[in-house]
């Protein structure tokens, strides 16, 4: 059992409640850092997946998890990302200022959309978004001098001071480029959960009507953090671009809006860690389902690979399964073995009752 | 001349999307949920409709075959309120959008594996067959959607306005709790209200079917949909019926004269414009939220 001794009011604000919390993740980091020593281009190739997912779920995880607004066109910020710093890389700029003019274009584009749509709320924001993906990719296709259209567009490589940092030839470069900008973006984030502005989120989140009575702007703060949430995903989508090499808009699909979603929901809504769980739990999945099937095949005789569209199904029952049994997703079940454990005889089996709410609605009919 | 057959034609496929949106704004009437599932069960009941009817399949009669159809998909409703969605009761709205979003997929993968991925065709009566008024042609089936989508609509807002079941069914999506004090079993209304909602699906499913072949992906139709139960205002059954005959007759027309690009984003235009002038649709049933 650990005891945080707290000596003053601002320890209450301390980032890690406890000086072992700061040791394991600058351990993680470090290990995360020698990584390319250790594994080979494949799997390094697939962390490098799995941290540019990451960072779109810390984009989505901002909004939904955070500030209580679903998403369901998160892949058209994405996609804004990608084509910016691809378009201005092609042009000639350098990636140290298209990268970061990426994510800022995403990001004004979503204060813009955000400015009626924080006006909605609930399923009629998710809806609104839905559509701003539908229009957003008809545009990227009737947009063809910049976007390539249906053909798609080729992301150049990355070079930042004569140092190539090409996804295939010097993919080590690459992986520590994606590490950097996702330490520094998780850094950013969780600072900024314990800034009044991240404070006023979480209020707005939880009740909108008690968050004005408190003073904060409600839709100040929605449209901020969906400019923010759609900036971070954009860093995303130029990275993920960059990662692809040649993309056209079908890589956008409503599929990875889904998957994103799936990346919060699962990993744990309202946890910034949850959204790096979910994004190793939808990265490796394939891989996990492709070994399975090869081992079935080899041993059972079994051939899965025949069922087309596997894949999605079983995502679906994962995610069916989490969202009935637990909501909180891995990070809430982690937290809640932790406790189990840190309390050990104490624990009693109704202490996370999840608490039900009754439907209230204002419809006059 | 040619605007007016643009118009029927709209006319026909608005009705398809209102019929799908009825069967949104029937649950949202009902549980205050949205099912994302809604153009996927249009798809599962298009599909066993065909499955009993076709005559390579099963071969029954064509009007056993759907009613069977719609017996079935209600269902089939029925026992995903029974099975899934009441196991997240009391959890928010979010909850049962990401859920019907992967019950969707799940509903895909069914009518996939048994029925494939290549396209099929429903054998209908009244499949092909035009009647000629002065100038336009006018599909029969289009017709029949028009009459079934009316009549469906008429019956469903008399349920709604005049049955027990229909006002115990809005009492409980406007005060759950209150609804339970007066004895109105909330649980048995929901179910009943998912079977309903899926019986409804069947008969969008068949029209749809009767103007083209299916296949498991057609249910994409559902976000469609969708921007029609939003565009009337989503408690609404009449607005509903009216966002999808706004849509179908704007997408047709907009392919004709602009871009065809322009006709895909219509719907989302429309949508995002009455959104944002009037956030809870046309026929506005809601006041500000209270805590």
């Amino acid at each position: 059992m650990r005891i945080a001794f707290k000596t003053s009011y601002d320890t209450d604000i301390d980032f890690h409640e406890h000086w072992n919390n700061r040791f394991w993740i600058i351990a993680l980091v470090v290990v995360m850092a020698l990584l390319p020593f250790i594994v080979s281009e494949y799997y390094l190739a697939e962390v490098a997946n799995t941290l540019i997912f990451s960072l779109a779920g810390m984009g989505l995880m901002l909004l939904v998890g955070h500030t209580g607004q679903v998403s369901l066109g998160h892949a058209a910020f994405l996609a804004i990302g990608a084509y910016t710093d691809a378009a201005l890389m092609n042009a000639g700029w350098p990636f140290l200022i298209a990268f970061p003019v990426a994510g800022l274009a995403a990001g004004l584009f979503g204060a813009l959309i955000a400015i009626p749509a924080v006006r909605l709320s609930g399923i009629y924001l998710a809806i609104a978004t839905l559509a701003v993906f539908v229009i957003v990719e008809e545009i990227i296709i009737l947009a063809e001098p910049i976007t390539g259209g249906v053909g798609g567009l080729f992301a150049p490589t990355i070079e930042i001071f004569g140092l190539s940092f090409d996804r295939y030839a010097n993919l080590s470069n690459f992986y520590w480029l994606c590490l950097v900008i996702v330490v520094l973006v998780t850094l950013g984030y969780s600072n900024l959960m314990r800034s009044s502005t991240g404070r006023s989120f979480l209020a707005v989140r939880d009740s909108e009507v008690s968050a004005r009575a408190l003073g904060i702007d409600v839709t100040r703060t929605r449209a901020l953090a969906f400019g923010l949430s759609c900036a971070v995903t954009g860093l995303a989508g130029a990275l993920m671009g960059h990662f692809i090499g040649f993309f056209n808009y079908e890589l956008f699909s409503i599929f990875i809006s889904i998957n994103l979603l799936l990346v919060v929901t699962i990993g744990g809504l309202g946890f910034i860690q949850g959204a790096f769980l979910g994004a190793i739990l939808i990265t490796a999945m394939p891989q996990i389902i492709a070994i399975l099937r090869d081992g079935l095949n080899a041993t059972a005789g079994i051939d899965l690979g025949s069922i087309p569209g596997l894949d999605t199904i079983i995502f679906s029952l994962i995610l069916i399964t989490f969202i009935i049994y637990e909501p909180a997703g891995l990070y809430g079940r982690w937290l809640k073995m932790r406790v189990w454990w840190e309390i050990f005889p104490l624990a009693r089996r109704d202490m996370f009752r999840r608490q039900k709410s009754y439907l209230k609605t204002e419809r006059q009919k | 001349m040619e605007l007016l057959q643009l118009l029927f034609g709209g006319i026909a496929n608005g009705c398809i999307y209102g019929l799908v949106a009825l069967g949104f704004v029937l649950i949202y009437k009902a549980s205050e949920g949205v099912n994302f599932a809604q153009g996927d069960m249009m798809m599962l009941g298009a599909f066993i409709a065909l499955g009993l009817g076709n005559s390579d399949q099963l071969g029954l009669p064509f009007g056993l075959a759907v009613i069977l159809a719609m017996v079935l998909m209600g269902g089939v409703g029925w026992g995903i309120e029974r099975v899934v969605v009441r196991q997240i009761f009391g959890q928010p709205q979010f909850a049962l959008v990401i859920l019907t979003i992967a019950l969707g997929f799940v509903l895909r993968f069914v009518a996939g594996s048994i029925w494939g991925y290549t396209p099929l065709v429903l054998e209908t009566p009244f499949t092909g067959k035009n009647l000629q008024l002065g100038g336009i042609v006018l599909g029969v089936a289009d017709l029949v959607t028009i009459l079934v989508t009316a009549v469906l609509t008429i019956g469903l807002w008399a349920f709604f306005a005049f049955t027990r079941v229909g006002l115990a069914a809005q009492a409980a999506s406007q005060n759950q709790m209150a609804a339970y004090i007066v004895g109105v079993p909330v649980m048995r209304v929901n179910g009943l209200i998912w079977g309903l909602s899926g019986a409804v699906a069947t008969v969008a499913g068949v029209m749809y079917a009767s103007k083209g072949a299916i296949d498991p992906n057609i249910g994409l139709l559902g976000i469609k949909a969708f921007a029609a139960a939003v565009i009337g205002g989503m408690g609404s059954l009449p607005g509903a019926l009216l966002g999808g005959l706004l849509i179908g007759v704007v997408e047709p027309i907009a392919g004709r004269y602009a871009p065809g690009e322009f006709a895909a984003m219509a719907p989302y235009i429309i949508m995002l414009v009455v959104l944002v002038t009037k956030p809870s649709g046309l026929f506005s049933q809601m006041q500000a939220k209270k805590v």
